[in-house]
């Protein structure tokens, strides 16, 4: 290091951005252990690109191996790392450090469903009601694969696609009051999948799903809050399926009514 | 510990797995078939798939002209006769996901629309918007809960296949949720298990993608074929790698570097125009774009991000905003919430990451590995179709062409098979059982598993990035072995029962640890240039006399794996030059005239 501009360059050099840090405050559980959830705290280093998902991974690589969530693209489309953020329904993955008010973050469990360790919620409902509203095409004219591909105009395609988007990652769960309060209540995500379905021109199962929709844990439960297309990061708007399911089912219900008489 | 007997045992539920899972129901709804999956179905990696999935449907188009670009593109490693059957039924499966209500892009007409991609002559990629993974992988998900047969077990964690009398009997998986075992008995299993691009640090990769079926295959004797062929994805995001699909190419974008220049025309792919030309500039395959990124790097015509990795522009702006809306919402989302940018009005930093693992554990055209009973689909097989370079869309067509063939495959074997004798093989499972309970609760020496992936796909990037060289190659090689060592003497943090993701993440290090090594002897031994194997210590060519072989690397017991060569079959397409841009024209031109092949 003789050479004397060697010598002074390092006192020149930015501040590595790395020196800013964060607190997060995480609701721990652990079932085999702890009597309650309560709260541990962790401190790390951050940079400005860093998402709470990249904090949490950053806590378990190097404090805390113990920590347990989910995840798994890191691109908000495999619907794993849902969680409240600082009391809201988020994404891990897409919520940027950058983008939350200064000061510790507030990570919990996803409201609304039984926490089965740590970050980790059971999910086990969610799927089971995903699979009670007949998620899949019932063909209303079948069509072999030599036959081709059904003509579907980008007009009809666009009255179902929206819902199709939603990548069941129950943020809309835990947001919904009315499933706070009734967890057998179907619930906007699966709603909004049922009328992905019967929304398809190539579908012809409408009937077979009215069932879920009036029952007393159907779309009636539904006291349009809203609140869960506000959190949907997919833009999905579960209250709209809800919605319109409430139109299918009232009109169900009269023109029944007027087949008695 | 529990156990469950099933008929046919498929581990993963991707695109891959549920293909199989509703073929082999479809075949005989007497099957009782178990679908195993570490994570629930509807979030395996296909579903971060965004460009779409290609077959023939354009008139002026032809089954030739996708077996030529596949084969071309995949520097003639590929297995012909396996292509051929691929181009021949990826047009049919896709009708067959049209059918289960995947929401392919529209023509105004209502015909299913197509996209460019890369490497591909003429336009046959069929797309749902950018999501055409997550589209798929959701309507096979939801369209499997038709079968009464298929019995899933969502969140169970495979720790080994159960092996007894030559032939694959079943599986010991855990239940994070409740801390338990299961020994799953099957006369037939299927691995769908994905591929194993976490071992390199910038990957375009999920959590959930390391290896996991290729290193159970490996460790009971199946070979892994042409490991070493790696794919680097052109356009992602720095320092994360999140990936920004080839459509984004397709549709028109373009590269620029930092001065904003088309560089690609400097690298045999021009000459420049301003539309999109099938095969040529941005079109040009995956290798070949992100070798030429390297080659700018090093002329010093790249810049810096703020995470400090160098990187070049993808420009969409002149692609104007109701056409990336329409066709890229995806793209235009990730741009947004994770770069902060408008691509309407700046053009997004992107560089090379790693995306796929071209090569997986052998199998023939049924899908079959030579273990009995035991078949493999998707991105941890290998069965012939991607060669030395995969053309994208290629990838989501082979999940369902081969997942299909493997569920009927494994129908056709299970029912020919003899029961498994649970009491015979109950064992093997304790043992499973032991082994993972022994590496969680061993004292060791203190070292946490994260600073050993660190280091591995540290060294990975290095030894087995994009160029490669044979002092740096060895060097890598040598470390996976410390690695390897060291991963013995690891100590967790976490001994718990219950969702022990600590637990989770050591076995599977211990997965890609055995892949690495595959991954890393196959490339030193290779001495040539082939696809996405380029060397620049001497061997800068491809050598067709001595290397138009696969790779097959066999697991050996605390030592590297052994290297050994095995034919291509080439049935009508002899090896050629792979030319792209004006050359490639050319050339074409020539192969129609039958002047040429």
């Amino acid at each position: 290091m003789s050479d004397p501009a060697m010598t002074t360059e390092p006192a020149k050099m930015p501040e590595p951005t790395a020196q800013k840090t964060v607190e997060l405050r995480i609701l721990r559980y652990r079932p085999e252990s702890d009597e309650a959830p309560s709260f541990g705290s962790f401190t790390i280093p951050v940079t400005d690109d860093m998402s709470v998902l990249e904090a949490l991974q950053t806590i378990k690589d190097t404090l805390d191996g113990t920590l347990s969530f989910r995840w798994s693209c890191r691109m908000a489309v495999c619907g794993s790392c849902g969680m409240m953020i600082n009391g809201e329904p988020k994404l891990a993955c897409s919520t940027l450090l950058r983008k939350l008010p200064p000061g510790p973050i507030t990570v919990e469990p996803l409201n609304n469903f039984p926490i089965e360790r740590d970050l980790v919620i059971s999910v086990g409902d969610f799927v089971k009601k995903i699979e009670s509203i007949y998620p899949y095409i019932i063909p209303k004219e079948p069509r072999t694969i030599a036959e081709g591909p059904y003509n579907q105009t980008p007009a009809q395609l666009a009255a179902y696609e929206s819902y199709s988007d939603c990548i069941n990652c129950m943020l809309c769960y835990a947001a919904c009051p009315q499933f706070g309060e009734n967890p057998d209540f179907i619930g906007p995500g699966a709603m909004a999948l049922l009328q992905r379905y019967n929304g398809d021109s190539r579908d012809g199962g409408q009937k077979l799903r009215l069932d879920t929709i009036h029952g007393e844990d159907g779309v009636w439960s539904c006291t349009a809050v809203g609140i869960c297309s506000d959190v949907c990061p997919k833009q999905v708007n579960p209250a709209h399926a809800v919605n319109q399911n409430k139109t299918n089912s009232a009109l169900d219900f009269f023109l029944r009514f007027l087949k008695k008489d | 510990m529990d156990h469950f007997e099933a008929d046919i045992l498929i581990v993963g539920a991707g695109g891959a797995g549920l293909r199989a899972a509703i073929a082999a129901a479809e075949a005989d709804p007497s099957l009782k078939i178990a679908l195993v999956s570490k994570v629930l179905p509807m979030r395996s990696h296909t579903v971060a798939a965004e460009g779409g999935s290609a077959g023939v449907i354009q008139a002026h188009d032809s089954l030739d002209n996708h077996f030529h670009d596949t084969v071309a593109g995949g520097d003639w490693l590929c297995e012909q006769d396996v292509v051929d059957f691929f181009v021949g039924q990826a047009t049919p499966e896709l009708i067959q996901l049209e059918h289960w209500g995947v929401p392919w892009s529209r023509r105004p007409d209502g015909a299913v629309n197509v996209r460019a991609f890369g490497g591909m002559k003429i336009e046959r990629t069929w797309f749902a918007a950018d999501r055409s993974g997550f589209h798929i992988l959701h309507t096979l998900f939801q369209t499997s809960t038709k079968y009464p047969s298929i019995k899933r077990f969502d969140e169970y964690f495979c720790l080994d296949l159960i092996v007894d009398d030559g032939r694959v009997q079943g599986a010991t998986v855990l239940s994070p949720s409740t801390g338990e075992f299961t020994a799953i008995y099957a006369r037939a299993v299927i691995l769908a298990t994905g591929g194993a691009g976490r071992v390199f640090r910038q990957n375009t990769n999920g959590g959930i993608v390391t290896g996991d079926g290729m290193a159970m295959a490996f460790r009971h004797g199946v070979p892994l074929r042409d490991m070493e062929f790696v794919q680097y994805h052109p356009t992602c995001m720095p320092g994360t790698g999140i990936l920004f699909t080839e459509a984004c190419r397709g549709e028109g974008g373009h590269l620029i570097n930092k001065d904003g220049y088309r560089y690609l025309q400097d690298y045999g792919l021009g000459p420049v125009s301003p539309e999109p030309r099938n095969k040529a500039m941005e079109l040009g395959p995956r290798d070949r774009l992100s070798q030429a990124f390297w080659q700018e790097e090093r002329k010093g015509r790249t810049f810096t991000t703020a995470q400090g990795e160098s990187a070049v522009y993808l420009d969409m702006r002149h692609l104007g905003r109701a056409k990336l809306m329409e066709r890229l919402p995806l793209i235009f989302g990730l741009a947004e919430e994770f770069m902060g940018l408008d691509p309407v009005t700046q053009p997004i930093p992107v560089r090379p990451a790693v995306h796929y693992t071209m090569g997986g554990i052998l199998t023939d055209i049924h899908t079959a590995t030579p273990l009995a009973g035991l078949f493999a689909a998707g991105e941890c097989s290998s069965v012939g179709i991607h060669g030395a370079n995969r053309l994208g869309s290629n990838s989501l067509g082979e999940l369902t062409v081969f997942g299909h063939v493997a569920g009927e495959q494994a129908v056709k074997f299970a029912k020919g098979a003899a029961a498994v004798q649970p009491g015979k093989v109950a064992d093997q499972a304790k043992a499973s059982v032991a082994k993972a309970l022994a590496l969680r609760d061993q004292k060791g020496g203190g070292e946490r598993h994260a600073v050993l992936r660190k280091e591995m796909a540290a060294t990975m990037e290095k030894g087995c990035g994009i160029y490669r060289l044979g002092p740096e190659m060895q060097a890598t090689c040598d470390k996976l072995a410390e690695l390897k060592q060291r991963y013995r003497d690891i100590t967790l943090e976490d001994r718990s029962g219950i969702w022990n993701t600590d637990w989770l993440s050591a076995i599977e290090l211990g997965y890609q640890l055995d892949v690495a090594e595959a991954m890393a002897h196959g490339a030193l031994e290779r001495k040539e240039s082939r696809g996405a194997h380029q060397r620049l210590d001497g061997f800068e060519a491809r050598d067709d006399v001595k290397f138009l072989a696969h790779t097959l690397a066999k697991y050996r017991e605390g030592a590297a794996p052994e290297i050994s060569y095995g034919p291509v079959k080439i049935t009508r397409l002899p090896p050629g030059e792979r030319a792209y841009g004006a050359l490639g024209e050319q050339l074409e031109n020539a192969r129609k005239d039958g002047t040429h092949v």
